[in-house]
């Protein structure tokens, strides 16, 4: 998928703009985070579970390589098959190689991020091979030539309108009076469509939630079914994932998924969680004749031992996106790439470089709420600060943006020119704005009162402030 | 160097190799073979809670049909969904050797098609291994007794489990898993079932009935 997230300025203003899309984001905001909130509420455990994942994580990733041979020799052991890919371009290769082995022209597909992120969907098509989306969701954006906008709610920013179009158009074989008023004609129109994919697929791609280190599993957590349908019905799957996707055991993949889907739509439970362990066995009546997992790098080794290596806990449960303000106000898309939302914003320069995604990290109020809502306790808003700085160090950070930091410093180092500068500046706009209250324009504020107006200070300045209050409370 | 050495190479080069590398492979081998069972929710289960009651209020929950039967009753339990749902008396299942100990009512007994489903099954039965009382899970195994397919082709799922078999937790179903399979081995599938099948894609809006079944029937047999 091309980054386009170097125009995340001009993409946000444009998602502002955007009624339709605004009228979506609502949703989030309201449904997601009111369900996340029962979901936590449900378990009484729920914070200690919290500390638990996170300390079961870091015990991984402080021995990832060892924990990732031990998972390769059980999935060997039950007859699949592990590839190693060190980056996109060897992971897509992969994939196409095994599709041309089984001769596979249709594909069905599970939801999975690293196909996105590998831009599979594009390769499998330019080299003959049809892949079809399998999530209602994800299939509904893939008629429309799209990428998802939320990482668990792909469509998120569609409406129905928009839908009962895209099945118009792409449904020509079904008749053109038929019902698609409600949602669940819609549904049922997919379902039809999409079970004849299944039957008729060579090849079912999914991603994985959790690889479990004690039995070689790879484990899918869906509402739909479409997971299994898509692993179950060819004679192939191919399950992929990258590595920091690694718990040791079942039962410490059952302490994440109890915070997984609480977090994620407010479920207590998702409606299906599948292990799956190797290819049909003996006596097996169905499945599929061969497993293979691709375990993807694609930079997360390097990411393992630097401040960014917390980011590797990450469950992609959506929290983070669905309680922030940026992300709640923009929406997916403006990111520019996979991954949206403060996990995007720290993740998107790690994979793809910070001269490209720079303006993520810093698409952030640092309201912190993001960290606060990750059941992997994941310190979001610090590690976006990282970025931060390093694009600084970098002198990616536009010259006048510099030049005004620099000044300020020059001033923050000389406390004494520093106040009495702040008071005068204070004094003059607390007198011009005195009628109003507040200024709907400014010199060199224009970036601010385009969209709202400026308060006219009053009081004193901060430091003017504190000096009183402190004098007062003694 | 293939992909696999590069990964592993960079991953170690990351980590910072050194004295520690004796103890770090003890730490995981003692992990694996150990599994520690982590936090427990308190479900009441060892203070005498009922977990089967627990089980059959979460499985309504999540929007399943569950009704509790003695084991002498289980087809007439079969039967009567059937018939209440105007759905043919015809059903697809696997070899499970309880289905032969099922009673039907006399005259009554449902056409049975063994085997995979390929599709065209209206209603399924399976047996689960286990349920969950935490959330009212159900836990079913591949295998020739009780095929996947079974599990999500059908638009109607009817899954029989043994009161005996409820657990308060799912660490105690992996217990039993390992106890019947082996240590790290597992079935191909083990599907984790939590009411029907459903999806919010359209506008947030919950529908029931996506790809896998519309309706899920669960009876709980009792002694
Ligand atoms: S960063 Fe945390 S909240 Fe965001 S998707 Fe990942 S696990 Fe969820």
């Amino acid at each position: 998928m091309e980054v386009r997230s170097p125009q995340f300025r001009q993409s946000a203003a444009a998602a502002l703009d955007d009624a339709r899309l605004q009228g979506a984001l609502r949703q989030v905001r309201s449904r997601f985070i009111d369900k996340r909130a029962k979901g936590v509420a449900s378990l009484p455990e729920f914070e200690a579970l919290r500390e638990n994942a996170r300390a079961i994580k870091n015990h991984v990733l402080e021995r990832l390589d060892l924990y990732l041979e031990a998972y390769e020799e059980r999935v060997t052991a039950q007859g699949g098959h592990v590839h190693w890919a060190r980056d996109a371009s060897e992971a897509r290769g992969i994939v196409l190689d095994l599709c041309r082995k089984a001769n596979a022209r249709v594909v069905t597909k599970g939801k999975s991020m690293i196909s996105e992120e590998i831009g599979l969907n594009a390769f499998l098509e330019r080299h003959g091979v049809a892949p079809v989306e399998t999530d209602l969701g994800e299939y509904i954006i893939q008629l429309r030539g799209e990428h998802p906008s939320h990482i668990i709610a792909p469509a998120v920013h569609l409406n129905i309108g928009q839908v009962r179009d895209s099945f118009r158009a792409a449904h020509t074989h079904l008749p053109p009076d038929r019902a698609m008023e409600a949602p669940e004609s819609l549904l049922a129109e997919a379902r039809g469509v999409l079970r004849e994919k299944f039957l008729s697929a060579d090849v079912g791609i999914t991603g994985a939630n959790f690889l479990i280190a004690e039995t070689g599993t790879s484990v899918i957590v869906t509402n739909e079914g479409n997971g299994d349908l898509t692993q179950l019905l060819p004679r192939i799957h191919i399950v992929l994932a990258s590595i920091e996707k690694i718990v040791p055991t079942l039962d410490d993949m059952s302490q994440i998924m109890r915070l997984l889907a609480r977090s994620a739509t407010g479920q207590e439970m998702s409606v299906y969680t599948t292990l799956s362990t190797g290819p049909r066995r003996r006596g097996d009546l169905d499945g599929p004749e061969q497993y293979h997992v691709v375990l993807l790098d694609n930079g997360r080794s390097n990411m393992v031992g630097t401040e960014f290596q917390d980011m590797l806990r990450c469950i992609r449960c959506g929290a983070c996106m669905n309680h922030c303000p940026v992300y709640q106000a923009v929406g997916g898309h403006a990111y520019g790439w996979v991954y949206p939302g403060p996990m995007g914003a720290v993740l998107t320069p790690t994979l793809v470089g910070v001269d490209k995604a720079g303006h993520l990290p810093n698409a952030s109020t640092f309201c912190g709420r993001c960290e606060s809502v990750c059941p992997m306790k994941i310190p979001l808003p610090k590690m976006m600060r990282h970025w931060r700085e390093r694009e600084f160090e970098r002198h990616l950070v536009p010259a006048d943006f510099r030049r005004g930091l620099k000044l300020w410093a020059w001033f923050a180092r000389r406390p004494f020119l520093y106040r009495v500068f702040a008071g005068l500046g204070m004094t003059v706009l607390g007198l011009a704005g005195r009628r109003r209250g507040r200024f709907a324009r400014l010199p060199l504020a224009a970036g601010w009162t385009a969209h709202r107006d400026l308060p006219a200070p009053q009081g004193g300045t901060f430091i003017g402030q504190w000096k009183r209050r402190r004098g007062a409370g003694r | 160097m293939s992909g696999r050495d590069d990964i592993l190479r960079r991953i170690r080069a990351s980590l910072g190799s050194g004295d520690g590398e004796a103890g770090r492979a003890q730490a995981v081998a003692r992990r694996l073979k150990r599994h520690p069972r982590g936090i427990i929710p308190d479900t009441g289960a060892d203070t005498g809670a009922d977990t089967v009651a627990r089980f059959v209020d979460k499985a309504r929950a999540a929007a399943a049909t569950v009704e509790t039967v003695r084991s002498a009753n289980v087809g007439k339990a079969i039967v009567d969904f059937l018939r209440a749902h105007n759905l043919p008396q015809r059903l697809r299942a696997g070899a499970d050797e309880r289905l032969r100990r099922i009673a039907w009512p006399k005259g009554g007994e449902p056409e049975i098609l063994a085997g995979a489903s390929d599709g065209d099954d209206v209603t399924g039965l399976s047996h689960a291994f286990a349920g969950v009382g935490e959330t009212g899970t159900l836990v079913l195994l591949s295998g020739a007794d009780n095929p996947s397919t079974v599990n999500f082709l059908p638009e109607n799922h009817i899954v029989i489990v043994d009161a005996a078999d409820i657990a308060a937790d799912y660490e105690t179903v992996w217990t039993r898993l390992r106890r019947r399979f082996g240590a790290s081995k597992m079935p191909r599938t083990v599907n984790l079932v939590t009411g029907p099948s459903r999806s919010a894609d359209i506008e947030q809006t919950l529908i029931m009935g996506a790809h896998g079944p519309v309706r899920l029937h669960v009876i709980v047999v009792t002694g």
